[in-house]
């Protein structure tokens, strides 16, 4: 692999750039891999590229349907924060934001990770609670935040609406080391990377079945032939009841459609996350000077990678109330993908009925900003059979009852 | 932005009056059940991508509970029914089957 | 120069000329003008400047696919960038100032970018900026920032109105040229109900402005003449300044409506939202123009064939003296003889065709007009406009033949249907090669709810560009006066043979500054698909979304891939199709009227009294009643102590009050209830749990039996609907046989808790027919009948631990009501108390908040509740979930009570830190306050937490966080502090 650098690009500068090799490789598939990894997004990746570095196993193939980081990684709002309420997220979030913090330079391909900076509002007594609730167990976690009162958030944000006549902003959870990052350059940095360690990024494939002697993996069908394997990893965010399903095994998760939306570009305003959950909407400012906006989810099961437009409506209102001049600016894109959400919201890295076969999916709307940390720990577990950054994330929490919830604002009362 | 049939008011009903309920024709299994009955009546779902029978309420209407089985491949919509049903009915199944020969649901063919 | 004609100029109306600012200048134009053709008139070339190498850019187009002409338009609360001057027509006091410079349009350092631009290809922030890592964030990026992002910051308000409208009919028609009316007139004779929009203001489309006859009639006669036959139709809808912005599932399309945007009175509603809900969509929307990729092909002065036609036709403007028209087909020739006609100079026709064109070639010659065929453009010269071209072979690499001076140049590389609105919703495109396009397939078209196709391309949009062919495939079979055309040559590269130097220099995405090198670059690096490509180069991704540049773009990929275009295909069509405001996508719904408001009946009064608002769901409740120079802290603290002196009254109109009817009410009670409901009797009041099927606690309240087939569920505020809904889902989808009734009647009642040793005093003074009396009202009863004047149903619960009546009284009462206890009171002290006021009083008695002491995540047996969970039922909803492992481990946290050694508060949300860390490193933890307060009763720090054995650990000593990164001390302790026997509330 030819290093990335200042110089490697003023050399090709002045040879018109005919000298660059290509980023990843696109072989064909061999007969056999130590480890497949399904799934060539941002998570799958990672998984692929730490069982490289962390584990020494090379003899790897990531397999895509369609084109690698075409799916969820290439399609959220790039938001990467910590601040989590419970210990086993607040463990897997912060360890990915650690290895995003190095991303670029252990890549060798500049993901734009920035940390500008995460605020979460809080519009009501409840919601102030329960970020100063988030502020303390993150304190225990080693995970710095902070609480910022409203004048504070209006230094940091000066085009926040802080009086607002029906959500005035009571303070916010401040997370300094939280940002953003270039998706798609997450996606391309550690498909290069995972190339250049002999491992096969093999696109346009889609698995047609999985193979399995008695009860355990020995290979997956897929529109390039039949692929043997020891270790199969799942990583197939939106679509992972439809994998499972070939493996003979069903997830506790459904697929439901998340839209996102950008404006026209306009000069810097915003060098901070904001995310004010009252009123369901989130923003930032992308690095072209677009608005990058997010709300919530549809409610029905959908594949379609298409959303309902009320949804649209409500985040945009919820914006303007929130950042009143974006009012005059105008949307420029709207989009959708698929998310997986589990019984609790909380992620699933886990082993499943089938030996050999490892699962992760469940990230619903967060999975972006978990890549790195979700890639370590799903690598150690196909590795080693153990993780502790997945060890509570295991499928069968549920029967348990043994959930990781993040919604603290469940219930709310008088 | 779906429209279902609502089959109580017998109307056209836009999707920002109706709520969606998850997965339809769920048994539910109390105390006594095993773990495995009860982490499959609660968190186990078919999701499938293709068919799918699923409970809305037409909450900003007549308030009530009804089933549909509709395409979250296409969004199409194979017909509305009675929440008070064990399965499709047959001009459901049948409308479903035009589309999707040989579909079968829960063992039944 | 560019200037105005003498003559000419369809859509101006020159008794209304109209003065306008261009940075600063003052300029004029007339009433039709678009601002783009207005500022041509006066010679102002160039708009703007690009976004990554800040080169000068003028218009190239005259529609919605303008990407270069944005500009910051208004001021105040009416500024807003990136304003197309190709859409926004222009009126009296206009004021527009260019963008992405600095210091000026003409000297901008940040064309400087220009120098390098050979340093900077696709993609070249990912291979650089790496190192040393604090330097992205601190330098490079706000570097990178700053030179992007085009337009101004709006720094107001904004001053404008928006609003939205349903709609509903059989045919939507998006389009308002030939194609869309004759497809609008079918539908209407049909006698479907139709809607006609059209995003212009001007109606008849390409087919106007080139003259054609329509059944012996000009174009504009025709479609004069069938406007007016719609217009008289009674199920026919027309509108224009309304473009369709996106098509959604099951056939909803939004529409976008200009109203004010053209005018100078601001005043009334700027952008109307359609909602349209369309059993079919007609989509006539058209084709656009394709640029051509030569050298200097984005130089001021370098349009689009049919835009330069344009500007003539409709405005009267000529964009140059001299114009040489390039081109690969027919169509360009037109525009040829236009300026010819205009009295305009075309030195020469350059088509890339060895043979040239059909019949209208010679019309051309014969008007004396050069054409050289099977040539290119080599490369245009001129820096801020166009001096001249450069002609060469197309079949070589640029070798210069000759060059030709001229200050216009009029490209067509051929036509694209605009397929978005079929596409939004899922339709599938087909490559045409003999018109070099991709046209919507109509066997793979958009299905919606019944499976069928819902949408229908027609015209131009859906691949047919001859007059006569348009019409017909809109349903109208019309004799024409066209004549024949020679075929489309698709020319991706001009010349083919380009060098990179020629290639560095060709745009296809002119606002992002995206070429043909960085095309082929990006293919060269592996970002095959053509999404890769997308989001490597970034083309087709600025404001313009691609219209000019995505075809060309993926043609070069194709090439470079040596893969047929149609399996390189295209990126997904995504709404809208051009850019629509937020404020119209926010609509009405703004400030105070954001969300719907809940009020409860005293709402004005409490407003009046000076009430500390805190939103709950949509209700708004008091926080506390303070008065004229009183900090809120302190009137709740007041609160408090005369609730517990005197008597006090919380409005609690907005807690939930359902009736559950029937004869299996009791049963279905018992299902819904952790505890018997079935044995309460008539007359009594009962505290019940809820919990989901996952054991959780979702919601409580008071229970109380009215008759023996009717109980009255009160729910948390936030928990109304949600349980009444909870309710209705058990009884109609898993127990539909059971005979039960429930009716959420929360906003039927008023009701107000009356709490305080002086209570039964206060509610005694209203007189009526109830005996309030200890012994005949006893604590967990009611009472119903008249109290005073009202119809008042009264119930004895407490929840502050003092003696306390909740009475309900009809919502029509609920004002008259509490002023009269206001009235009445004066001689107990009774004073308004708000929710914190009722929190912390309840935390006193040891009382859980849902939604402090839960979270989702905590199970009555966690909270001690253990007594209102019925060991004699079978099942209750979240029984079996209780079961679980987890559920049932001794090591969950138990609530406890918690006062600090010396008196402090603990913080809100405070943990208590155990030994040593886990598995991740964090530091263990063995609990966390769920409520915690100062209390004004007992002068000191009281909290409830969830505690490690809890239970067990009574008297001991824990450390829970203070707010500094310390430490506290605090003991454990009963929950209940304050009047542990109920002395207090039972007098």
């Amino acid at each position: 692999m030819k290093r990335y650098s200042v110089f490697a690009v003023a050399r090709e500068g002045l040879r018109y750039h005919t000298g660059w090799e290509r980023a990843w490789r696109s072989p064909t598939p061999k007969k056999k891999y130590d480890a497949i990894i399904v799934g060539a997004g941002g998570h799958g990746l990672a998984t692929a590229y730490y069982l490289g570095k962390n584990h020494g196993i090379t003899n790897v193939a990531i397999i895509e349907k369609g084109w690698l980081g075409g799916g969820n990684t290439g399609r959220n709002t790039t938001i990467i924060r910590s601040n989590y309420l419970q210990d086993p997220s607040a463990a897997i979030y912060d360890k990915a934001l650690k290895l995003y913090e190095n991303l670029s330079q252990d890549l060798n391909y500049n993901v734009m990770f920035s940390p500008r900076g995460l605020i979460m509002l809080a519009q009501t007594h409840h919601e102030v609670r329960g970020y100063q609730r988030t502020v303390m167990a993150n304190q225990l976690q080693g995970v710095a935040t902070e609480w910022v009162t409203p004048q504070q958030l209006k230094e940091i944000v000066p085009i926040l609406n802080i009086d607002g006549p029906r959500y005035p902003v009571l303070g916010g959870l401040y997370q300094k080391r939280g940002g953003t990052a270039r998706h798609d350059a997450v996606a391309w940095g550690y498909a290069r990377a995972c190339s250049a360690m002999g491992m096969d990024v093999i696109q346009q494939c889609e698995v047609t079945g999985v193979r399995r002697d008695g009860n355990k993996v020995i290979g997956v069908s897929t529109t390039k032939g039949d692929i043997d394997c020891d270790k199969l990893g799942m990583v197939v965010a939106g679509h992972t009841s439809v994998l499972a399903e070939m493996a003979g095994f069903r997830l506790p998760i459904e697929s439901v459609a998340l839209q996102a939306l950008v404006s026209e570009p306009i000069k810097p305003c915003m060098d901070v996350v904001v995310m004010a959950n009252t009123v369901h909407g989130y923003m930032s400012q992308s690095d072209k000077g677009e608005m990058v906006i997010g709300g919530g989810t549809d409610s029905f099961n959908n594949y379609t990678q298409r959303g309902s437009f009320h949804h649209i409506e409500e985040t945009v209102r919820a914006l303007v109330e929130t950042f009143p001049i974006i009012s005059r600016l105008k949307m420029l894109r709207q989009w959708g993908g698929i998310v997986d959400m589990t019984g609790d919201r909380s992620p699933i890295i886990s082993k499943t009925p089938v030996d050999g076969i490892f699962v992760n999916c469940g990230w619903g709307t967060g999975g972006f900003k978990a890549i790195p940390g979700s890639g370590w720990a799903m690598a150690e577990l196909m590795a080693k059979g153990h993780s502790p950054l997945a060890e509570e994330f295991h499928m069968y929490r549920f029967r348990e009852g043994k959930f990781i919830d993040e919604s603290v604002a469940a219930g709310v009362a008088h | 932005m779906l429209t279902l049939h609502c089959p109580y008011c017998g109307i056209q009903a836009d999707e920002t009056e109706l709520a969606a309920g998850g997965e339809a024709h769920l048994k539910r299994y109390g105390p006594g059940s095993s773990d495995d009955e009860f982490e499959t009546y609660l968190f186990m779902r078919e999701n499938k991508k293709g068919v799918h029978l699923e409970r809305w309420r037409h909450a900003y209407g007549c308030g009530k509970w009804f089933l549909a089985a509709r395409d979250t491949a296409t969004l199409e919509v194979y017909g509305t029914y009675a929440a008070q049903t064990s399965e499709p009915p047959v001009e459901v199944k049948a409308a479903i089957r035009a589309k999707h020969p040989g579909w079968t649901w829960k063992e039944q063919a | 120069m560019s200037t105005r004609l003498q003559n000419a100029g369809r859509l101006i109306d020159r008794s209304k000329p109209v003065e306008f600012s261009f940075n600063g200048k003052r300029l004029r134009g007339y009433q039709g003008d678009t601002l783009a053709s207005a500022l041509l008139a006066n010679d102002q070339m160039m708009i703007g400047r690009s976004f990554k190498y800040h080169r000068p850019r003028g218009v190239v187009a005259s529609g919605a696919e303008e990407p270069n002409g944005l500009v910051n338009m208004g001021q105040g609360g009416y500024f807003e960038p990136n304003q197309r001057v190709t859409t926004q027509e222009v009126f009296d006091g206009l004021t527009a100032t260019s963008q992405n410079h600095w210091p000026s349009l003409e000297f901008d350092i940040g064309a400087v970018n220009q120098l390098f631009a050979r340093f900077l290809p696709a993609g070249f922030y990912y291979k650089m900026f790496i190192h040393p890592r604090p330097f992205w964030k601190h330098v490079y990026e706000p570097f990178i920032r700053q030179s992007a992002g085009l337009g101004k910051v709006p720094q107001e308000r904004d001053a404008d109105t928006y609003e939205h409208f349903y709609h509903f009919c059989d045919v939507l028609v998006v389009g308002g040229g030939i194609a869309g009316l004759a497809a609008a007139l079918k539908a209407a004779k049909s006698g479907k109900s139709v809607t006609l929009i059209e995003q212009t203001a001007d109606w008849g489309g390409r087919a106007v402005v080139d003259g054609v006859q329509i059944d012996g009639q000009s174009a504009a006669d025709w479609v004069a003449a069938t406007l007016a036959t719609l217009g008289k139709m009674a199920n026919v809808t027309i509108r224009s300044r309304t473009m369709a912005a996106g098509v959604y599932d099951h056939g909803y399309v939004l529409a976008y409506e200009r109203l004010t945007d053209h005018i100078s009175d601001k005043s009334g509603v700027r952008h109307r939202l359609w909602r349209i809900r369309a059993g079919h969509v007609v989509a006539a929307t058209g084709a656009i123009e394709r640029p051509l990729s030569f050298a200097g092909n984005d130089i001021p002065g370098v349009l689009l064939a049919a835009a330069v036609r344009d500007y003539v036709v409709n405005f009267g403007v000529s964009v140059g003296d001299r114009t040489v028209v390039v081109t690969n087909n027919d169509d360009a020739y037109r525009t040829a003889l236009a300026l010819k006609e205009a009295g305009l100079a075309v030195p020469a026709i350059i088509d890339v065709r060895p043979s040239g064109a059909g019949p209208i070639g010679q019309v051309a010659e014969r008007a004396g007009i050069r054409v050289l065929k099977g040539k290119a453009i080599a490369k245009v010269k001129g820096k801020t406009r166009v001096t001249g071209v450069q002609v060469c072979l197309q079949a070589g690499e640029g070798s210069v033949l000759e060059e030709i001076a001229c200050d216009c140049v009029a490209m067509s590389g051929g036509w694209s249907p605009v397929v978005h609105l079929w596409s939004h919703c899922g339709g599938k495109l087909t490559w045409d090669d003999d018109q070099a396009m991709f046209r919507p397939d109509a066997a793979r078209g958009p299905t919606g709810a019944d499976g069928k196709v819902f949408v229908t391309a027609v015209g131009s949009a859906n691949g047919h560009l001859g007059t006569a062919a348009i019409l017909r495939d809109a349903g109208l079979d019309a004799t024409t006066n066209e004549v024949a055309e020679a075929a489309i040559e698709p020319v991706w590269m001009m010349p083919q043979g380009a060098g990179p130097k020629l290639r560095m220099k060709a745009w296809l995405d002119y606002q992002n500054d995206v070429k043909v090198s960085d095309v082929q670059l990006a293919a060269r690096e592996g970002y095959e698909s053509v999404e890769h490509t997308k989001r490597y180069t970034t083309l087709g991704m600025a404001t313009d979304q691609g219209k000019l540049s995505n075809i060309n773009g993926l043609a070069i990929l194709s090439q470079a891939l040596d893969a047929p275009i149609p399996a390189v295909g295209t990126t997904t069509f995504r709404p809208p199709y051009t850019p629509i405001s937020m404020g119209a996508i926010g609509g009405a719904a703004r400030d105070a009227i954001f969300q719907p408001l809940r009020r409860t009946p005293m709402h004005d009064l409490h407003e009046a009294n000076g009430v500390d608002w805190e939103p709950v769901g949509h209700w708004r409740r008091g926080y506390a009643y303070p008065r004229a120079g009183e900090k809120v802290h302190d009137a709740v603290n007041r609160e408090i102590l005369n609730v517990r002196e005197n008597v006090g009254l919380l409005d609690a109109s907005t807690l939930g009050k359902i009736i559950v009817k029937g004869p299996d009410a009791g049963r279905f009670l018992d299902m819904l209830y952790t505890n018997l409901m079935s044995t309460l009797p008539v007359g009594k009041c009962r505290y019940g749990l809820m919990c989901t099927e996952n054991g959780f606690l979702s919601d409580d309240g008071v229970v109380v039996r009215l008759a023996d087939d009717t109980w009255l569920c009160h729910t948390t505020t936030g928990g109304a609907d949600r349980i009444h809904g909870w309710m209705e889902d058990w009884l109609q989808t898993e127990w539909y046989d059971w005979q039960v009734y429930t009716a959420n009647v929360t906003e039927q009642y008023a009701q107000v808790v009356v709490a305080g040793p002086k209570a039964r005093q206060l509610l005694q003074s209203f007189g009526g027919d109830l005996d309030l009396s200890k012994d005949a009202f006893p604590f967990m009863t009611y009472v119903e009948g008249k109290l005073g004047e009202f119809d008042a149903r009264i119930y004895r619960i407490s929840f502050s631990g003092e003696l306390s009546y909740e009475v309900a009284v009809p919502a029509s009462q609920g004002a008259a009501f509490w002023q009269a206890l206001l009235a009445n009171g004066q001689a107990f002290g009774v004073m308004p108390y708000g929710t914190e006021a009722m929190h912390i009083m309840r935390a006193e008695k040891g009382f859980i908040m849902i939604g402090d002491e839960t979270d989702g995540t905590v199970i009555p047996q966690d909270l001690n509740l253990g007594w209102a969970i019925s060991k004699k039922k079978a099942d209750y909803l979240g029984k079996r979930a209780q079961e679980r492992s987890h559920m049932t481990d001794p090591k969950r946290w138990k609530l406890v009570g918690l006062e600090t050694l010396d008196g402090s508060v603990i913080p809100d949300g405070s943990h208590a830190p155990a030994a040593g860390t886990n598995a991740n490193g964090q530091r263990n933890t063995q609990g966390r306050v769920t409520s915690t307060y100062y209390s004004p009763t007992l002068k000191r720090g009281i909290a409830m937490a969830l505690v490690l054995n809890g239970l067990d650990r009574m008297g001991q000593e824990i450390e829970f966080q203070n707010d500094k990164g310390g430490l506290i001390k605090a003991r454990i302790v009963d929950p209940v502090f304050y009047d542990k026997d109920g002395a207090k509330q039972n007098v």
